[in-house]
């Protein structure tokens, strides 16, 4: 009897641990609140984006900065909506943590190399499409992986990244293939580089940043799968969001967008820079 | 939290044995070469004794991490090809392996020195003495520490997930982000983590009460 009692006892706390844990997302949070208003009166828009990905946001540890071509549309998206004097202030984000962090409110949109997806789209609003993405595979040079139909095999191992939707597409196109998720891009690198996996798949922006840091290495097979990547900002942001879409518009056209497309992917091999500009 | 349950049950089952299988290897491994170590710290040769000191500081004080990813990158890059769950699994057997050394040295030195002493001059030899009558007194002393080493091996074989080792932690993340659910997805793996390390708990605590009768 007195065992009974205790065990119901841990069980008990089991369940009030859990009622505990699950009712934090009840609460009424700052990202309830009108972010332009908040960005306005502050004069700053907090954007999340990637620090640890090549030519869309890289941490320079000489200036403590994020750079790429995300921060740059980031902070041009800025001083459209709040005039030159707006500031952007960038919040470090992996493909795993961006949506949580924007939903409690900690960042106000996220340009973090997001594919528009319709999975997403219940979760998150987007933006229009601010790149036009594509999923392709990088191999060692003279691999004998030249495209996904040679993924499709039983035994062969393909490295992603948890949370991409280049996971979930990999399962699509090359089913008998097994996938290894790792936490991000510089870690599955250095698993492609070991020999854990016979091609690197995500979007091609990022490869072909890799590939340039990695001599050894190429891209191959072109794309497979069209995805756009999008700004996403919380459901309920309306003026925000058509604010953001009226800026990626305005810097299309003053020909700002294209300038940033080159200063980043101009001397990219293999990158179409006339396909993608707009 | 029951949507994440029935939805992504088979990848959660799938997790919850691969832990359980890099746990139990770990926990028979570390125990088997944690002793090991523990008698070369004990030995009465000098130079045993420095082997069994420099392995436990080294892989004591060294990020259980670290440790995983030394042998998920550069172990498959010059000496053989391991995938992630044996890189992880041979990670997280080193490291507890020298906390349960210094666990069990200090087991083996609570008892009386008397006792190998008498087991000693009533004519058994050194490691007939260590065999039967100091290590069986040691472990019961140490039972308690080394039920907390236990369980904080199972939850360090997480790690296993940031070496692609398919565990709990690793269909956690994956479960996560598919679902876009953070919350439930990390409270239904806090609890399958429970399922492992309660009943576990509670069997250290059976045998420390068999064993103090």
């Amino acid at each position: 009897m007195k065992k009974l009692k205790r065990y119901l006892g841990v069980l008990g706390m089991l369940g009030v641990l859990t009622l505990v844990l699950t009712a934090c997302g009840g609460r009424k949070s700052l990202s309830q609140q009108d972010v332009l208003t908040n960005d306005k009166a502050s004069n700053t828009i907090t954007w999340g984006v990637k620090a640890d990905t090549k030519l869309f946001g890289l941490m320079d540890v000489q200036d403590n900065t994020i750079k790429g071509f995300d921060a740059d549309v980031a902070t041009a998206i800025t001083k459209q909506i709040l005039g030159k004097n707006g500031k952007a202030k960038f919040v470090q984000v992996t493909s795993q943590t961006r949506i949580p962090l924007l939903k409690n409110g900690n960042i106000d949109a996220i340009i973090a190399t997001m594919t528009i997806s319709p999975e997403r789209k219940k979760q998150v609003d987007f933006s229009e499409s601010y790149f036009d993405a594509g999923q392709a595979l990088l191999v060692k040079k003279g691999s004998k992986v030249k495209s996904v139909k040679d993924l499709n095999k039983a035994g062969t191992k393909v490295l992603g990244v948890t949370g991409s939707s280049s996971v979930a597409n990999i399962k699509k196109f090359a089913p008998k293939a097994k996938v290894l998720e790792l936490s991000d891009y510089a870690q599955a690198m250095t698993a492609l580089k070991s020999g854990q996996g016979v091609a690197l798949t995500t979007d091609n922006g990022i490869l072909y940043g890799m590939a340039t840091e990695n001599p050894g290495y190429e891209v191959v097979g072109g794309t497979f799968t069209k995805e756009p990547y999008g700004i996403a900002i919380n459901k309920g942001q309306a003026p925000f969001k058509n604010k953001v879409n009226a800026a990626l518009k305005e810097i299309e056209a003053n020909g700002t967008y294209n300038r940033l497309l080159k200063k980043w992917f101009g001397n990219v091999a293999g990158f179409n820079y006339k396909e993608a500009s707009r | 939290m029951v949507y994440i349950l029935t939805h992504y049950w088979s990848e959660l089952i799938q997790g919850l044995g691969y832990t359980l299988l890099s746990s139990v290897i770990a926990l028979v491994f570390s125990t088997v070469i944690g002793t090991m170590f523990a008698i070369f710290e004990v030995l009465p040769n000098h130079a045993m004794r420095i082997i069994g000191r420099i392995y436990i500081e080294i892989f004591r004080n060294i990020p259980l991490l670290v440790i995983a990813m030394f042998f998920y990158v550069i172990i498959p890059m010059y000496v053989a090809k391991i995938d992630g769950f044996t890189a992880g699994t041979i990670g997280l057997t080193i490291y507890t392996s020298s906390f349960i050394a210094e666990t069990v040295r200090a087991g083996i030195q609570s008892v009386d020195n008397g006792q190998m002493e008498g087991a000693r001059s009533n004519g058994l030899t050194y490691w007939q003495a260590m065999r039967y009558i100091v290590l069986p007194q040691a472990f019961k002393i140490v039972i308690p520490p080394l039920g907390n080493q236990f369980i904080n091996l199972v939850k360090n074989s997480s790690v296993l997930a940031f070496v692609a080792g398919f565990d709990l932690m690793y269909q956690g993340n994956s479960i996560a982000s598919l679902s876009l659910d953070t919350i439930n997805s990390y409270v239904v793996v806090g609890l399958f983590y429970l399922v492992i390390t309660l009943p576990l708990s509670y069997y250290m605590q059976h045998l420390e009460k068999r064993l103090a009768n």
